[in-house]
């Protein structure tokens, strides 16, 4: 029997922000689809707990600041040879443009783009990416496809994460390395709860409606696209900045 | 810890069409003309700056009057 194209038998993924929301939903069907799981966070302790839900075997975690510079170098020193990575940890900011700080701007963007850009980068170069290994960005449709009031600074912050990835999608396919990025609507994370904190269960309920398949997602809604990507079946797909995002994006 | 009456005077600074000197502790501040999500974020963050508090939505949504919200900072320092 030929094997499942979908499948992540043999592969070795390493997804950081596992310990909750996309990230962790992203470890659990990466594991049903076979793979062997390297789970990031800052938290021991979470991380076990996401593995525990785990389906298979040889899954490890990597406890650890990843805007640490000496931490992203122990991570990439320590981990063997990767099939894949997804790059999930993030955080959010609200902010009207008049109190979009500096001091806010520096936070948000170590988190969201110089700590994954910085990873990869180790990646590539201490040669820990197998060939046709899969580079996936959780990004958002904030920034590039939809604009909201006081969502400047992590929009920007995404928007910046997808022009890398387009850029590493070229600067590495010689060495058969696919890079895309998923762009997410509004998923109900712990994240997001960071967001809704600014506005009232009745907004929430309103821009619920607005979304054409009229819900918000939910991690595994997210992680269906980035198993995809990781696997076989898109051996032929880079460059790519795919929105999953219950079509708020089609109006 | 800034009084009543500099609290409405910051909010009223975030304002673009509303008279300054119309603006009073009592003003019922949803009401105004230009009153917006983005000014509700505005005034959170305003309250973030100056207060290092951070309002929920519901907190603003709650509240009738600029009193109102200064009473929640106060309450929340």
């Amino acid at each position: 029997m030929t094997k499942n194209p979908f499948s992540l038998e043999g592969k070795t993924i390493l997804i950081t922000g596992a310990s909750s929301g996309i990230g962790q939903g992203c470890a659990l069907m990466a594991a049903q689809m076979g793979a062997k799981v390297i789970v990031c966070g800052r938290n021991e302790e979470r991380l076990k707990e996401t593995i525990s839900q785990m389906q298979g075997e040889g899954h490890s975690t990597f406890a650890g600041e990843l805007t640490d510079q000496s931490v992203i170098e122990k991570l990439v020193a320590e981990i063997p040879s990767l099939n894949g990575v997804v790059f999930s940890a993030g955080i959010s900011m609200t902010a009207p443009f008049t109190f979009s700080t500096r001091e806010k701007f520096n936070k948000v963007f170590d988190v969201n783009f110089f700590s994954p850009i910085e990873i990869l980068r180790l990646l590539v170069k201490k040669k820990k990416l197998a060939n046709e290994a899969s580079v996936v960005f959780i990004s958002s449709v904030g920034g590039n496809f939809g604009f909201s009031v006081g969502n400047g600074i992590y929009g920007a912050s995404k928007a910046a994460l997808n022009s890398m990835s387009r850029l590493c999608s070229l600067e590495l396919a010689p060495k058969k390395i696919r890079v895309n990025s998923i762009c997410p609507g509004m998923v109900v994370t712990p994240l997001v709860e960071g967001f809704s904190e600014n506005i009232t269960q009745e907004d929430i309920q309103k821009d619920m409606d607005f979304y054409p398949l009229k819900r918000y997602g939910k991690p595994e809604d997210i992680a269906g696209g980035v198993v995809y990507l990781l696997s076989d079946a898109a051996s032929w797909v880079t460059g790519q900045a795919i929105c999953i995002d219950g079509g708020i994006t089609a109006y | 810890m800034k009084t009543l009456d500099e609290f409405v005077a910051l909010f009223a600074e975030q304002l673009d069409e509303t008279d300054p000197s119309t603006v009073t502790a009592g003003t019922k501040f949803r009401e105004l003309d230009e009153w917006s999500s983005l000014l509700a974020l505005t005034l959170i963050s305003m309250i973030d700056e100056e207060f290092d508090v951070v309002l929920k939505g519901d907190d603003v949504k709650n509240s009738e009057t600029i009193e109102d919200v200064y009473n929640i900072v106060v309450s929340k320092i």
